[in-house]
């Protein structure tokens, strides 16, 4: 049974870094729409996630109903909880996902500025907001003993979960301008690549200085660490990819780059959920933590999850892969309509 | 308004407003299916643009479709967390099964269908659109499993304070799974192809892309006829289950109060539930007892055998019932009718038929939505049948207040998202076939 809440545990973590890493670059091209003013690049920008960005975002979904499955305590306390905050994310999510479809069926430029502001809004909110989440989730929550949260709204807006979220919109953008480089080129490319070094700054500084204020604001992520030292090892991967980053940006191998932030960004979450495991929510009150071993389903149910997921997951990589081969590539002139 | 009635509006109004699009989708993804797979098998070009131009139909309200389902996976947990936590054992799984088997595979290959055209080989294209079509409607399948398993709870035990999961093959094929998951796909055929239907219709009325509209209609009028004429074998099949496993649901179905041999079925009636009478009445003498059961003798339980704290909601659950019979008779003419002018070949030339087609559109829709109502109505007052109440269900979190701004919030972006589809629909039909081949106006996503 232990074995199984800790697979799971894995598991969720699995999911939700796919969808970090994959609709993390949907999220991040809002961003660089907003920013690009040339109306051809915008769309071509579109283009350049509009065959992927779908699949992408059943991650979190598949994510959210892995959570559900696995730690229904969780899925229930978490989703209340951040009850005004989710229905924000939600309305990005709508937002978004119509905004792409809508956008390029009128060839209006007020129309289209309309549908890239509503694609901008809806994709960095819920980026935003993400980091959000998880920074009260590492920093903890006021909680019932029956699992209800007690805070406000207002409470979730604390410091240090406010820099989680500002983090991980940074995150996001860099994982957004990145991907775009690797699909466009001409100006585009060189005005993203040129603005992409200023953020890149900020990310650093960012990642530098989440180290001190985690110890600050949560220093309970530090008790895993502090018992196995070894452990301190894992965020150097974080860093590793951050600087890879950087040398490949330069090189101009904008794919390795991309890949390198990819690595980053699965260390970042690997590291918090090493600093937490196995809490999945930490309350203020200790005892009151939502934990892997006091939170799971039955160890039937997580069995049957865990055949789906071997039968299902390998399923959907391969053709994934399949879809992303086939539309590997900078994008064309002529594959702008569809 | 006390917060439990707030959050049942909004799951009625995000899940009925999110259903409009799935069926369609369902429905539409198997005639585009079809269509491709005549333009692969005859290299006839007419096929093939036909094929695009509903896939770009197809892709408008997809997009809906998805925006909207986001809000439903996730409302399990923001509004009813007592549910959560004491079925979630059995509950979530399917609704993960879906992420891992069927949605991915629909939104994956979706990007291959709507991208493909100038990529893809028409086999690898044909076969992306089976994908598509597959996607959904497993996707429909697990979603299925999820309610009909708080239809007909079966699969689990009572221990650690919540239920918990015994078998899983059960909870998959409880007494309800399949023949409710048939009369759901069936419906979304109907929508589907009554859909296709109606918007050729409206090119047939203005006397543009005729041939195309004609060829469009043959498909959706086939395709329409059959689903509609075995939905009636679906629906009594749908009807006996709900008899044998929620006789409290049959007997609201009928307004029925009395417990007796013989019992009617009603054509027409108005439950007085203060009275315990139904007025009113245009009965089908004795035909109750003899459809779910086959012998007139058969007693049908009446409500007043039943505790009045287990009575669900009689008027919610008679008219939607009635209703979406009534709708689905309507259906069945308007493909009978469709069928006998394709086959005389003088579909072109009966404007009052088209406009009945185009008028017919919503028919299936609102058939379903009426459907979903009975049965999610007809549960009431439990939200797992026989096991845990509607009220001990919601989240204790979350005041009215907030439920009340997120309620009126969302109803005002779906609204918008509404017009905006619907504008963007006759703006992509007034386009027509031949413009959106040439011009590309589809350009992007």
């Amino acid at each position: 049974m232990s074995a199984l809440q800790v697979i799971w545990y894995f598991l969720v973590g699995v999911l939700l870094t796919g969808y970090a890493l994959l609709d993390g670059f949907d999220l991040g091209t809002g961003w660089w729409l907003l920013r690009e003013k040339d109306p051809q690049q915008r769309r071509r920008m579109l283009n350049a996630i509009g065959p992927v960005w779908d699949g992408n975002e059943v991650w979190l979904l598949t994510g959210g109903g892995a959570l559900f499955a696995a730690f229904p305590p969780v899925y229930a306390s978490v989703f209340s909880g951040m009850y005004l905050a989710l229905i924000l994310v939600l309305f990005g999510l709508i937002l978004r996902a119509t905004a792409i479809e809508f956008r390029s069926q009128i060839e209006s430029p007020k129309w289209r500025s309309f549908w890239d502001l509503a694609f901008g809004v809806g994709s960095l909110l819920p980026a935003l907001l993400f980091g959000v989440a998880l920074g009260n989730v590492v920093r903890g929550i006021d909680l019932a003993p029956n699992g209800d949260y007690l805070g406000s709204f207002f409470d979730l807006l604390n410091p240090y979960a406010l820099y989680a979220g500002v983090f991980g919109l940074v995150v996001f953008i860099v994982h957004g301008g990145l991907y775009q480089l690797v699909k466009l080129d001409g100006d585009a490319e060189a005005g993203i690549k040129k603005s992409l070094y200023l953020w890149w700054r900020a990310y650093l500084a960012l990642f530098i200085l989440i180290g001190p204020a985690t110890a600050i604001f949560a220093g309970h992520m530090f008790g895993n660490f502090m018992r196995h030292p070894l452990l301190f090892c894992v965020p150097s991967a974080i860093l590793a990819g951050i600087i890879m980053v950087w040398i490949y940006l330069q090189t101009g191998k904008y794919f390795k780059a991309f890949l390198a932030n990819c690595v980053a960004i699965a260390s970042l979450l690997f590291t918090v959920g090493t600093m937490m495991f196995p809490n999945l929510v930490w309350a203020k009150d200790k005892a009151l933590s939502l934990t892997a071993y006091n939170s799971s389903s039955s160890e039937l149910t997580l069995t049957v999850m865990l055949v789906v997921a071997l039968l299902g997951v390998p399923l959907v990589l391969l053709y994934n892969l399949w879809v992303y081969r086939t539309f590997a590539g900078k994008m064309k002139q002529e594959e702008f309509h569809y | 308004m006390d917060a439990t009635l707030l959050a049942r509006i909004q799951f009625a109004v995000t899940v009925s407003f999110h259903f409009i699009f799935p069926q369609l989708t369902i429905g539409m993804s198997w005639l585009l299916f079809w269509m491709m797979a005549r333009w692969v098998r005859t290299g006839d070009a007419r096929y093939r643009t036909m094929a695009r131009f509903w896939t770009h139909v197809f892709a408008l309200g997809f997009a809906v479709g998805v925006a909207t389902g986001v809000v439903m996976e996730f409302q399990f947990g923001t509004n009813w967390a007592a549910y959560a936590r004491y079925v979630g054992d059995i509950f979530g799984a399917p609704l993960a099964a879906e992420g891992v088997f069927a949605f991915f595979l629909e939104s994956t290959f979706l990007g291959m269908l709507l991208f493909g055209w100038n990529k893809l080989s028409p086999k690898t294209h044909l076969f992306s659109s089976a994908m598509v079509a597959l996607g959904s409607t497993l996707s429909a399948f697990w979603i299925i499993v999820a309610n009909s398993w708080q239809q007909t709870p079966v699969g689990y035990h009572l221990v650690n304070g919540r239920a918990e999961m015994t078998s899983f093959a059960e909870v998959v094929f409880n007494p309800s799974t399949i023949i409710r998951l048939l009369h759901t796909v069936d419906g979304a055929l109907i929508a589907g192809s009554l859909f296709v239907l109606g918007l050729s219709a409206w090119f047939l009325l203005r006397k543009r892309h005729v041939a195309f509209a004609v060829d469009s209609m043959q498909f959706a009028l086939i395709l329409g006829l059959v689903a509609t004429g075995v939905q009636l074998f679906i629906g009594h099949g749908h009807a006996v289950q709900v008899y044998k496993t929620q006789p409290a649901k049959l007997a609201a179905f009928e307004g029925h109060f009395n417990t007796e041999a013989n019992a009617d079925l009603l054509v027409f009636g108005v439950p007085d539930v203060a009275a315990e009478k139904t007025y009113f009445r245009i009965p089908l003498p004795g035909m109750l007892s003899y459809g779910v059961s086959g012998d007139f003798s058969t007693p049908i339980k009446g409500l007043k055998d039943f505790p009045r704290d287990e009575w669900p909601p009689v008027l919610l659950t008679f008219f939607p019932f009635h209703t979406m019979v009534a709708l689905w008779v309507i259906m069945l003419l308007v493909t009978i009718w469709g069928v006998i002018l394709l086959w005389r070949g003088t579909l072109p030339d009966n404007p009052l038929y088209l406009r009945l087609a185009l008028w017919a559109i919503p028919a299936p829709i609102l058939a379903s939505t009426l459907g979903w109502m009975t049965a999610e109505v007809g549960r009431q007052p439990w939200i797992v049948y026989g096991l845990l109440r509607t009220k001990d269900a919601v989240s204790t979190t979350v005041g009215a207040g907030e439920i009340a701004f997120s309620l009126v919030f969302l109803s005002l972006v779906y609204a918008a998202l509404f017009a905006v589809w619907i504008f963007l629909l006759r703006r992509r039909l007034a386009l027509g076939p031949e413009e959106a081949e040439t011009t590309g106006k589809g350009a992007t996503a």
